[in-house]
């Protein structure tokens, strides 16, 4: 179906289904332990051997000798694969930088270096304990703020749409900054986060012959089909990927990892199935993780608070021919200005590989952009709600004559004012005293992109009435069985519990995937366009050939004329199978999804420690499909979003060139006494040029902004602004209020 | 994980017996530390002696009016007997500031006393450390350091003991009460039971070998009010920054140890003699001679403002 125009009024405007806050479908088999995660997958295939992966012990050079003879006596041992038995480096996908596995050279550290398959994973473990490796050291680069004054400009994609060219200017920044009789300029850091997913990555492999199953844990199935073959050096049509429920991926689960290279070259080895997960303490240097930045930011305004000059600059680091993390995204689109510059450097790095964790872009550059706007709302005394209303803007800054299909970023920040109680902020820091504890208030928007993309799914219609879904799409934890179940409702008259839906099979029709919050919108659009199809073969079975056939309480009617789909489904099911084609109507308009964050804090004025006492997000993201699990996905991100503002930091070791607090006891992410109030709401303005849906991606949306609402909170509390998260206690402590 | 062999002990002496006799063996409590650094290899016993046969489990009045807490006792049982509760209140909040519920329901009074370090460079087998790997060096000194020792540290090694339970205890005076292989009993005073790192970071208590830890002895109570006081990056479920213990009297005097900072439960005789001239004193009284990193120095005032927190929470209460 090609989406060429904005939608005008369908079957899903009923909002019978769609809009309403069901539960989840997958709800109970999760809630009872049932679902079927990948390394559980104990019945797909008989006879499955544990694979355990050994990491490298070194961050750069590559391996003389490796000594196995040890680990292949060990009890129950079936095979050794080492990185030497593969001549050279597999082939890695076109969003990938990293070895996953393959040669002598080692580029970071845990590389996977060797896989041991047994017969029990405690056999394998123990195993690979027992092999020996030399190493040859190669001295490597691992301090960002070494490399970053010397570091060359870079233009760059996030993976999951956020891009930017090297340089982009508009107007004269230098001139309207020089001039401008307020101004900001400062420099920020943010840190290496890694994803921390409760899931590790984890698949099982089982050859037949030449042909490959592969039982894992991801969230894009197309993708990860395309680079297993690539990397096997199989031709796609000979391999199935299947994951149907994913326990968290946050951008980590994009992308094929070590664990089903593995598990797939350790199966061939076998002989036999073969079942790795990576172990916690691999996930961190493993895989890939958010690159920390230096950023600066540069604003220059009239004393109206009028924005005049908007300066964005962001390094971050990467191994060779890697991506920079593109902070500088939101800020090209989110204010207004005349005069604009905003580019990306990117330094090579010797760690791990960075690659996208959720909002990549604009969840650092938010934390940056919203803290340099609350600095500049204090040099102009104005409110910090109110200088982001008057420099809103309905186009893209850079291109007047391209409009924002929909912005509603002012309607955010009033109506977030009036429900947090704004007016109660005293603007003057470090005023406000709750017992031991400073309290203040912050606020900052969040920015993400609406992006579109090609999603498809199949619908059948089954004999007994009931309809089957069938898509590759994800899971993440996001809801989208449930999404998905009521669009199919909604557009063929059943209840919810009349759908099946099955994902994450590479069988299926291609769907968007998950990732970039795109998926809730372009995956439902696409099946959308299948029920189209599903609905005309109905009518067509039916003999009914106005155009006016309805699809209402498990009917089928047209004019005078009914039957039930069961009756439709006699003489056997029948499929519709279609796709979302959204053309160039991601271009035609910037679409785009807007957020305005509150956070109070309390900040203990003897420790320093910062404990969020209340948060709210008003979200501007197109219709709401489900309120209850696109609020589940926002105070899940408002949750990340404590995280990277007050404890999450991957610590780089810079002389052994590693991230060192590898575990998550030592990288330490929110538990729930560090959220005690969490308050979502989402204004209702459908986007008709988004899909036929007029939905938009929200996922992401939750986390982008809140970071600096809590920083800003916090400098409203203390009077102590700290520009480099985590904002930990040790960066204000000595410079708090006296204790009165 | 290596394989090790398994044995339920029936009494104290014969636990003792057996791990003195066999070479690579371990007694196990309730597992909680020893479990997840055998998976990693850190820990490598070839064989276990599992303790919860020998009722060592409960918590009983002492004839000198003092309470008597088993070694398998678990935290949660310890830090909600309503006798520690009443008159052992800073246990209670020490052990309910730790860990997590399931974990406390596991954790045991000896295994918490010997709770190994959470230095990130001991937990990473490929990394030099010498209290993983004597001679081998010291990783966190130049590293990263911001969660480790500042004062009673060496050269070799700046690790801390990570525990909550044991500062309570040390505030208390407690004694650690011991059998051995031979079935000779001992009391050793809970400020002698752990060892400053020195040369041998990889020996981190005076237990000998086989020494058998059978409980804790708490002297009569003390009076006065009780605090703990844990500084950390989230709310729950992370090892101290800086935590303080203390019990002051309604007359400024009191005692207080300092847990996050060393690698023993932290107090100084002439710190608790300065507590009535207020918190600046007492905390330079009890870090004279530390030694931070350039990651952890926020430690040493850190330590003073949350002991001064503690001081006007006594003073308001």
């Amino acid at each position: 179906m090609k989406f060429d125009q904005p939608a005008g009024t369908n079957p899903i405007d009923q909002l019978k289904v769609v809009g309403k806050a069901v539960d989840r479908i997958d709800g109970p088999l999760k809630t009872t332990g049932t679902a079927p995660y990948a390394y559980e997958r104990h019945d797909v295939a008989p006879d499955q051997a544990y694979g355990y992966v050994v990491g490298s012990a070194i961050a750069k050079g590559s391996i003389t000798r490796m000594d196995t003879a040890d680990a292949k006596r060990a009890p129950g041992v079936v095979t050794v694969l080492t990185t030497l038995d593969v001549a050279k480096p597999l082939p890695n996908g076109p969003q990938n930088t990293a070895t996953l596995f393959g040669g002598a050279a080692i580029q970071h550290y845990h590389q996977a270096i060797a896989i041991v398959v047994a017969e029990t994973f405690e056999q394998a473990r123990s195993a690979a304990a027992l092999i020996r490796t030399e190493y040859t050291r190669t001295p490597g680069k691992y301090d960002l703020a070494k490399e970053e004054p010397h570091a060359p400009l870079k233009g760059g994609s996030s993976g999951e749409g956020s891009s930017a060219p090297p340089i982009d200017r508009v107007g004269d920044f230098a001139g309207a900054f020089a001039a401008a009789p307020v101004k900001v300029d400062q420099t920020y850091t943010t840190p290496d986060e890694t994803h921390a997913m409760m899931e590790p990555h984890a698949s099982i492999a089982a050859w037949s012959g030449d042909r490959l199953t592969v039982w894992t844990s991801n969230q894009m199935i197309a993708w990860s089909k395309r680079d297993l073959a690539k990397a096997l050096s199989i031709p796609p049509e000979k391999l199935r990927v299947d994951s149907p429920f994913i326990g968290g991926g946050f951008g980590g689960k994009l992308f094929i990892r070590a664990d089903v290279v593995l598990a797939a070259l350790g199966a061939k080895a076998a002989r036999r199935p073969v079942k790795v997960a990576l172990s916690r303490p691999m996930m961190a240097n493993n895989t890939t993780h958010r690159p920390a930045t230096i950023q600066r930011v540069r604003l220059g305004a009239n004393r109206d608070g009028r924005l005049t000059a908007i300066a964005h600059s962001s390094t971050s680091g990467n191994l060779p021919d890697g991506k920079p993390e593109t902070a500088v995204s939101q800020t090209k689109l989110f204010y207004a200005a005349p005069n604009r510059e905003t580019y990306l450097k990117l330094a090579v790095l010797d760690l791990p590989e960075g690659n996208a964790m959720r909002a990549p872009g604009e969840a650092p550059g938010l934390m940056v952009l919203e803290m340099a706007m609350d600095e500049l709302a204090e040099a102009l005394r104005m409110d910090p709600v109110e200088l982001r209303v008057i420099n809103d803007t309905q186009v893209d800054p850079e291109k007047p004559n391209h409009p924002f299909s929909e912005r509603h970023y002012v309607e955010c920040l009033r109506t977030g004012a009036e429900r947090f109680g704004w007016s109660q902020r005293n603007p003057k820091p470090a005023q406000v005293r709750d017992g031991k504890w400073l309290v203040g208030m912050g606020v900052a928007g969040g920015f993400r992109n609406n992006q579109l993309t090609k999603s498809a799914a199949r619908i059948r219609l089954e004999r007994d009435g009931r309809l089957t879904v069938e898509t590759d799409m994800t899971d993440i934890g996001t809801g989208t069985y449930t999404i998905l179940a009521q669009t199919a409702a909604e557009m063929m008259g059943v209840r919810v519990q009349d759908v099946n839906v099955r994902l994450g099979d590479s069988d299926f029709p291609v769907s968007a995937g998950s990732g970039g919050q795109w998926g809730a919108n372009n995956s439902t659009a696409g099946l959308y366009a299948a029920c189209l199809k599903l609905r005309e073969a109905i009518a067509q079975r039916l003999g009914f050939a106005s155009p006016e056939v309805a699809f209402a309480d498990g009917k089928v009617t047209a004019g005078s004329r009914s039957a039930t789909l069961k009756d439709a489904a006699q003489a056997g099911p029948i499929t519709g199978e279609d796709g979302f084609d959204p053309t160039d109507m991601g271009k035609r308009w910037q679409q785009s999804t807007f957020a305005a964050h509150f956070v109070e804090v309390g900040v203990n004025i003897y420790t320093g420690e910062t404990r969020v006492r209340r948060m709210l997000a008003v979200c501007d993201a197109g219709r709401i499909l489900n309120p209850k699990s696109a609020r589940s996905q926002v105070i899940g991100a408002m949750t990340m979003g404590v995280g990277g503002a007050l404890m999450e930091e991957l610590a780089v070791d810079k002389r052994f060139g590693l991230f060192i607090n590898h575990d998550l006891a030592t990288y330490e992410v929110p538990v729930h006494a560090d959220i005690p109030h969490q308050d979502v709401i989402f204004l209702d303005h459908p986007d008709d040029k988004s899909s036929p849906m007029k939905a938009k991606g929200v996922g992401e949306l939750g986390l982008c902004g809140v970071g600096a609402a809590i920083a800003n909170a916090i400098y409203n509390a203390t009077g102590v602004r700290v520009r480099d998260y985590p904002i930990t206690l040790d960066k204000h402590l000595e410079k708090l209020p006296q204790v009165a | 994980m290596k394989p090790f062999t398994y044995e339920r002990a029936k009494t104290p002496a014969e636990a003792a017996a057996a791990v003195a006799r066999t070479p690579g063996a371990k007694f196990i409590a309730g597992g909680t530390n020893l479990l997840d650094l055998m998976k990693l290899e850190i820990e490598t016993p070839t064989h276990l002696v599992d303790i919860q046969d020998l009722k060592l489990d409960r918590i009983e009045p002492t004839s000198g009016g003092g309470l008597r807490i088993g070694a398998f006792a678990t935290n949660t049982a310890t830090a909600s007997d309503p006798r520690v509760r009443r008159d052992y209140g800073v246990l209670t909040r020490a052990i309910v500031a730790g860990a997590s519920g399931q974990l406390r329901n596991k954790a045991t009074t000896a295994g918490n006393l010997l709770q190994r370090t959470r230095c990130p460079y001991f937990y990473d087998p490929n990394m030099p450390c010498n209290k993983r790997k004597p001679g081998s060096g010291c990783s966190a000194l130049g590293g990263y350091s911001r969660q480790l020792g500042i004062v009673g540290t060496s050269d070799a090694c700046i690790a801390t003991y990570p525990g909550d339970m044991a500062q309570a205890m040390r505030v208390l005076d407690a004694s650690v009460e011991t059998v051995d292989p031979q079935g000779q009993t001992r009391s050793i005073p809970i400020g002698d039971f752990h060892r400053l790192w020195g040369d041998t970071p990889h020996i981190e208590t005076n237990l000998r070998r086989g020494e058998l830890i059978t409980g804790v002895t708490l002297p009569r109570p003390l009076g006065g009010q009780h605090f703990y006081q844990k500084v950390r990056d989230r709310a729950s479920y992370a090892y101290a920054l800086v935590s303080v213990a203390a019990v002051i009297q309604p007359d400024g005097s009191g005692r207080f140890a300092v847990g996050g900072i060393a690698p023993k439960p932290w107090r100084v005789a002439a710190a608790d003699a300065a507590m009535p001239q207020g918190a600046k004193a007492a905390a330079a009284a009890l870090l004279a001679g530390a030694r931070p990193t350039e990651d952890n120095r926020f430690k040493v005032p850190l330590v003073e403002r949350t002991l001064a927190a503690v001081m006007a929470e006594a003073k308001a209460a």
